[in-house]
């Protein structure tokens, strides 16, 4: 499991591996943002919780056709299905180096652009903590969408049309603790449910994912 | 003999074949009964107005089409288990079906919500739960489509119909924490056995809901024969390519 995981941070590392993609989408989504809706930055302190955490979902669904697709086409994924370890347990690890080459590096840039949008001083803690437990939830959540997808050609659209709806309980929680830690709410409650989300997608999802996976290399 | 036997195409066919006659000609006489009465023979409601009798359409097609969603659920689990190709068939047969009703209800409640709220649309819980069911029914057509092979598109399909209905009771939980709601309570609840809406309105009531599943029925009986004759022709079509 560990040398699978070393093996996809490195080539997600190395030249053309697409790392930083996601945090390049990151900051250019939200830099169109004031574009788009005006300088106000009354204006645009209502709604950085909500834009970082949309920005942070759609920087997450971009790079997921890079989860399994390379691996498809070059029959990695057939070695990983017949290897004696459970496709179970490499769907995990791969949903956890997508965390850490998408999901980490987003949760720390977050706050950078929260500067940018004018985010008030009482919500940086929460919103790092609700992306920092969230991310997690849409890598597992993307991984089954990657499965899902990984046999079509040209799916990428179409797993967005998969994913989106999947993410909507991770994001209503996540983007309110934001947004109550910015009002200066307690936002402990929505917090604990979004945790509750994650644990349960990390525990679950990877069941799914490797049912369906198998279904597509069968 | 037992309900498995209708797993086997001719046999379903058979059933299918008898049973639809009467499907049709009862969803189209409670159809009729239904919203006839409903439209013309009830009187206006003193607040609503006559806008209330848009309920003998929105309530029966947002009950049929959760109802059709959680249909496809029992169908998928039915095919994962037993690999019933009918099962598979119908589940893919009641999805346009389910989506359609899903429109019906999402349009007849802007429509009635223009004059009654002041608006088309709501972030209201319900409402933007029906949304969250469109785009899921959506995602489940589009899969059908796009999958090649027809029994690994059955098997990813029932397996996202699961997981789906996960999200979308989860999603339906997460709208209700994060927004109250304008919309009324449910018209009949099932749970308690009582009901929010007079007798003069809901005998009507009921019989278009009665009238919108046999509807559903015949929709998905129709749509069902039909996909099993597709898989059969594209079968006769490969041998005889095959003899060539």
């Amino acid at each position: 499991m560990i040398a699978l995981l070393r093996r996809d941070l490195m080539l997600a590392f190395r030249a053309g591996g697409g790392f930083g993609l996601g945090l390049a989408f990151f900051l250019i989504v939200t830099v169109l943002v004031p574009f788009s809706v005006g300088p106000q930055s009354d204006l645009l302190a209502t709604i950085a919780p909500g834009v970082l955490w949309l920005g942070a979902l759609l920087a997450c669904l971009l790079s997921l056709d890079r989860l399994l697709a390379l691996d498809f086409e070059d029959g990695t994924l057939d070695l990983l299905a017949t290897a004696p370890l459970p496709l179970e347990a490499a769907l995990s690890v791969k949903a956890l180096s997508h965390w850490l080459t998408t999901g980490l590096p987003l949760v720390l840039a977050a706050p950078l652009l929260g500067v940018m949008l004018n985010l008030a001083p009482s919500g940086y803690l929460w919103l790092v903590a609700s992306l920092g437990l969230g991310t997690p939830a849409l890598s597992a959540i993307g991984a089954f969408g990657a499965a899902l997808t990984v046999g079509i050609k040209r799916g990428g659209l179409l797993m967005s049309l998969l994913v989106l709806p999947l993410y909507v309980p991770t994001l209503i929680f996540g983007a309110e603790t934001a947004r109550r830690g910015a009002m200066g709410l307690d936002a402990t409650t929505p917090l604990i449910l979004l945790a509750g989300i994650t644990f349960g997608t990390i525990a679950l999802m990877p069941f799914a994912s490797a049912a369906v996976l198998r279904m597509t290399l069968r | 003999m037992s309900l498995w036997e209708y797993a086997n195409p001719v046999k379903f066919l058979g059933l299918s074949a008898r049973v639809q006659p009467f499907v049709w000609g009862g969803a189209g006489l409670c159809l009729a009964v239904g919203l006839l009465w409903g439209f013309f023979a009830t009187p206006d409601d003193y607040r609503q107005g006559s806008t209330v009798k848009i309920i003998y359409l929105h309530v029966p097609a947002a009950l049929m089409a959760i109802n059709a969603w959680f249909m496809m659920l029992v169908a998928s689990l039915i095919w994962l288990i037993r690999r019933h190709h009918v099962s598979a068939l119908a589940a893919k047969a009641a999805a346009p079906v389910g989506i359609l009703m899903t429109v019906i209800a999402l349009i007849t409640g802007a429509i009635w919500g223009q004059p009654m709220w002041g608006t088309w649309w709501a972030w209201d819980p319900r409402l933007t739960s029906f949304l969250i069911l469109f785009l899921f029914y959506l995602g489940y057509i589009a899969l059908w489509e796009a999958v090649e092979d027809p029994d690994t598109a059955a098997d990813l399909t029932a397996v996202l119909c699961l997981v789906g209905s996960v999200f979308a009771v989860l999603s339906r939980y997460a709208v209700k924490f994060w927004n109250q709601g304008l919309h009324q309570g449910t018209s009949v609840p099932l749970a308690t056995g009582g009901r929010t809406v007079s007798d003069v309105f809901f005998y009507p009531l009921l019989i278009s809901m009665i009238g919108f599943g046999l509807l559903f029925l015949a929709l998905v009986l129709y749509r069902t024969g039909t996909e099993i004759r597709l898989r059969r022709a594209r079968a006769l079509l490969a041998r005889s390519e095959r003899g060539a």
